[in-house]
């Protein structure tokens, strides 16, 4: 009697693991690169094509990078929310401009305000592909001695921000 | 004489789908203006395709980078191109690409202990299988005839 | 109006399915012939109005109701009338509608074609069926109504996905779910009896004409959808192991091995409990692959737009369904007879082989389609299991599988021994390894694993034959000529055997393009050429089309071979206007021999264009393979045997039906 049940018990466990299934999200790739040191990188700043930006100058500070584009519309709809976090917080913001065309990148800022400190100009994508960037936008948090602690894939929502950001910040920060 | 006629249609009817496909299949080649293929270096670029089809493209996440035509895909695809004529190995390609995007990235899963059982699961299945099948069929040998259904007789069995 | 009524439709439809799935099962239970008696007409009038239902959808699709939700988001103003039929199904919740119209039009057929069964057993197999019809109805009635209303009403509809807007795609589902869903007459056929205990011979052969429908129009299903995406998606591939196919091709695994267990239940009343399971899996592989496709845990280019709400219900529904058969499994199976003897080295146990070998074949592939969701569940991270996985554990779980097919049919019942069939088979081993050699000397270069795909082909075909000619030798007793002969065999048989070829057909097919195809990419402007395997291209022009609702920019390529023009194809980029949606229309010239493939990539800053040119080697085989499956299992179903009225006491002597029992 026993081993004709088998088939049953293999079934529920099948159902189990389908029900946590259920619950993820098979889209989302989360990135290799949390815990490591962010990838090194040299760039040209975006207003100032004179002045390059390289990662080591931001090493001692807690510092969020925000992947963005003028092309995209998800970073229209994130942008208000960096825009009023840049003003009450201290934490620099720092853009990457993806894949786009200076004068269309300064133009958008023009447009829809600036939250960054500063913006680096990635019109290839080689420091997106370094950074595992595969979808704009996105958002790293690094801390003071140059390491990922974060990512978030997708526009930053109020939520995000006041769930998982700010307390990392905060803890970074302390 | 039965024997030599038989040797015929052996030989008949292995030469027929032989003669069948030789037939159809002989065209002289063109020569033709060529136009310019795309890759500047036609043996990185098999190399390179033959990569990229085992990666798996993460923007529409159900292509490779072979065949997607996403914006990333032709950049990662540039970046290969450019590994391997700087002698970068196939497992270094692959490391770079893991290192950015994680496992996720491989169409081929890695063989590491979070997938030993994928790799090694339908082997062991198999074998496991026939084992058990081997095992019951013995067994149920040495069983009494009344274990079983009445026999039809001989000559009432189908062919 | 129109929306309302076919709401109210399927509700009625609900109530009666409620009726058609309790009543009988608990009259037959009972011995209540009047509640048994409610079984057809139940079944009959739930068809009708799930039937009017989905033409009132059509309705609303035809005449462009963008006040109904799902047609405005599967519609367009643009939309020719034929893909507005099609898009009926384009979506979850119509596609939806469309299973349980199948499931209905299945029940209607087991009620009108079941006079020769048994009343207690017709009435428990259409509440089986009744009762799955109650929980796709709620399913669709709570979760997925295609009839919900769009408050205000939309302006135009957001168009139908370009890649759905072709031909293929008007037929593939339609006949992917007929197959699906008429695995469900096989489940409710084990799953009354094992209620009612009549698990036998004569069960059998009830159940094999209904099973081999259901895997004729899967077969047909599977290729269809392989042979669309290679027209459609663009690149030339047909087969991509992607979860949704996946999700149809283990059901079709474990069909198969029903066939065959099956013929042996029937045959030799052995396999009885193997059948009954293998019945039962088949249809939860179905109902398993509509979990995958809707509720969003898989990540696929077939999934519909997922809620977890769907996926939730979806899931319980499995387990109760599933849950319930394998518990009355595990209830009745220790009581059924393990039917007559058969030895070690017999037809019975190669056909033992090939039920474990598909099952296996299944789980490989089970377990490759789940295992990053179970990864991911566990915390272990996310992974991917592509085509590089599937190509190799598949193909070497299969070939023991088709080694097998040439020995299996040539062995007795009962009992056989090694010597005689090796020595029966020694020159087909002979044919088939020349043959396979030849093939991948013809081609210009022999490789080894192509080879061994090759003889597995060939030894198919070679068995065959020996097959054939055992069967239409003159024996003793028995004159006449050999076209005499060959109309004796019984069509069951000569089913087999064409669809055993069939495989040998597709094996083929996929050895010889997966080795020797070609592509390559040029950059293309006017008058400029190119050459692949003997085939010279050449770019006529380029210009701009307008379709109803796309602007594509067109090339005509004019294909030669030895300074003959062969053909003159036209590849597109197509951009439909309503979701700005890119699409790749590639160009195809076909022959049995090879298919030339072009596609346009990219546009250069130079105006020129990238275009992919590619040469496919006998890939044609691949769906004549499928078609030539089909043929087979329509064959065998056709056999007399199962068109014949017979009562259940009478006996069939061997050898009194067309030649021979078989």
């Amino acid at each position: 009697m026993k081993r004709f049940l088998l088939p049953l018990g293999l079934f529920l466990v099948l159902a189990a693991f389908l029900a946590v299934g259920l619950r993820l999200d098979p889209r989302e790739v989360p990135s290799p690169l949390v815990g490591k040191p962010a990838p090194a990188f040299q760039a040209a700043a975006l207003a100032r094509p004179e002045v390059m930006l390289k990662r080591d100058d931001l090493l001692g500070r807690v510092w969020l990078l925000n992947v963005w584009a003028s092309w995209c519309g998800a970073c229209r709809d994130e942008h208000p929310v960096l825009v009023a976090f840049s003003r009450r917080s201290k934490v620099p913001i720092y853009g990457l401009n993806y894949k786009d065309k200076r004068e269309d990148g300064l133009g958008w800022l023009q447009q829809f305000g600036n939250p960054y400190t500063d913006s680096m100009f990635d019109p290839d994508g080689r420091i997106g592909i370094d950074y595992g960037v595969y979808g704009v936008p996105e958002t790293f948090v690094i801390d003071r001695a140059g390491v990922i602690r974060f990512k978030h894939i997708g526009p930053i929502t109020p939520e995000v921000l006041r769930d998982k950001l700010e307390p990392l910040l905060k803890k970074l920060e302390a | 004489m039965l024997l030599l006629k038989r040797l015929w249609a052996m030989l008949a009817a292995l030469l027929l789908p032989v003669l069948c496909i030789a037939l159809l299949l002989t065209g002289a080649p063109a020569s033709a203006k060529e136009a310019p293929s795309v890759a500047l270096n036609p043996e990185i670029e098999a190399r390179m395709m033959g990569l990229a089809a085992e990666l798996r493209c993460l923007v529409c996440q159900n292509q490779s980078i072979a065949d997607s035509h996403s914006g990333l895909a032709e950049d990662l695809r540039q970046q290969i191109r450019e590994m391997l004529a700087k002698g970068m190995t196939e497992d270094q390609i692959n490391l770079y690409m893991t290192d950015r995007y994680g496992d996720f990235v491989l169409y081929r899963p890695p063989f590491k202990a979070s997938t030993w059982l994928l790799w090694v699961g339908p082997g062991v299945l198999m074998v496991g299988a026939l084992a058990a099948l081997v095992l019951v069929l013995r067994r149920r040998q040495r069983l009494g005839a009344d274990a079983f259904d009445p026999d039809t007789p001989e000559e009432e069995l189908p062919r | 109006m129109i929306p309302e009524l076919g709401n109210l439709l399927l509700l009625l439809a609900l109530a009666v399915a409620l009726v058609q799935g309790v009543f009988p099962l608990v009259g037959a239970h009972r011995g209540r012939a009047d509640w048994m008696a409610l079984a057809r007409p139940t079944a009959y009038l739930q068809f009708v109005l799930v039937a009017m239902s989905f033409v009132l959808l059509t309705v609303s699709f035809v005449r462009h109701d963008f006040s109904v939700l799902y047609v405005a988001s599967n519609s367009n103003s643009a939309l020719p009338l034929l893909y507005r039929i099609a898009a009926v199904w384009g979506g979850h919740e119509g596609s939806l509608l469309l299973w349980v119209l199948m499931l209905c039009g299945w029940t209607v057929a087991v009620a009108r074609f079941s006079r020769s069964l048994p009343n207690v057993f017709v009435a428990r197999i259409l509440a089986v069926l009744g009762l799955l019809s109650v929980g796709f109805l709620l399913f669709t009635l709570t979760t997925s109504n295609p009839f919900d209303r769009l408050i205000p009403a939309a302006a135009d509809g957001r168009d139908l996905n370009p890649l759905l807007q072709d031909p293929g795609m008007v037929i593939h589902p339609p006949m992917l779910y007929m197959g699906y869903v008429g695995f469900s007459v096989a489940y409710a056929f084990a799953i009354a009896a094992l209620i009612g205990g009549n698990l036998d011979a004569t069960w059998a052969r009830w159940t094999r004409p209904w099973t081999a429908a259901a895997w004729i129009f899967l077969t047909f299903g599977i290729g269809l959808g392989s042979w669309w995406a290679y027209n459609e998606l663009g690149w030339g591939g047909w087969w991509f192991w992607d979860p949704v196919e996946n999700a149809s091709f283990m059901p079709w695994l474990v069909g198969t091995a029903l066939i065959h267990s099956l013929a042996v239940t029937e045959k030799r009343g052995g396999f009885k409990v193997w059948t009954v399971l293998l019945a039962i899996m088949a249809f939860s592989l179905s109902l398993l692959g509509t979990f995958l496709v809707r509720s969003g845990v898989l990540s696929s280019v077939h999934s519909f737009a997922t809620d977890p709400r769907r996926g939730l219900f979806i899931l319980a529904f499995l387990v109760i369904v599933i849950g319930a058969s394998l518990l009355l499994y595990a209830w009745r199976a220790p009581s059924v007879g393990l039917g007559q003897r058969f030895g070690l080295l017999s037809k019975e146990s190669m056909l033992l082989v090939n039920n474990m070998l598909l099952v296996t074949a299944c789980g490989g592939v089970l377990l490759g389609t789940l295992y990053p969701l179970f990864l991911d569940a566990m915390g272990g991270g996310k992974i991917s299991v592509g085509p590089p996985y599937f190509d190799t554990v598949f193909v070497l779980m299969m070939a023991p599988l088709l080694l097998l097919m040439g020995v299996g049919p040539l062995m007795r019942w009962k009992q056989d021994e090694a010597g005689n069939l090796a020595r029966r088979l020694r020159w087909a081993l002979v044919f088939a390894i020349v043959a396979a050699l030849l093939s991948g000397w013809l081609m210009g270069r022999i490789a080894p694993a192509t080879t061994g795909g090759l003889f597995l082909a060939w030894w198919i075909v070679a068995a065959i034959g020996v097959d054939l000619v055992e069967r239409l030798r003159p024996k003793p007793g028995m004159g006449g000529s050999i076209i005499g002969r060959a109309r004796l065999l019984p069509l069951a048989m000569i089913g087999m055997m064409v669809a055993h070829l069939g495989v040998a057909v597709f094996a083929f097919g996929v050895a010889m393009v997966k080795t020797y195809e070609t592509e390559r990419d040029v950059k293309m402007g006017p008058d400029a050429s190119t050459e692949i395997a003997g085939f010279d291209f050449r770019m006529l022009s380029i210009r701009d089309v307008q379709g109803p609702n796309y602007a594509a920019t067109q090339a005509q390529i004019e294909v030669s071979k030895g300074g003959q023009v062969i053909a003159l194809l036209a590849p597109e980029k197509r951009i439909y206007r309503i979701q700005n949606n890119p699409m790749t229309e590639a160009a195809v010239d076909s022959n049995p021999l090879r298919d030339l493939y072009i596609s346009m990539g990219e546009q250069l800053p130079t105006g020129e264009w990238i275009v992919r040119v590619q040469h496919k080697p006998f890939i044609a085989m691949v769906w004549s393979g499928c078609l030539v499956m089909m043929l087979g299992g329509f064959l065998a179903a056709s056999d007399r045997r199962y068109r014949v009225r017979q009562t259940r006491s009478a006996v069939m002597p061997a050898g009194s039906v067309a030649g021979g029992v078989r």
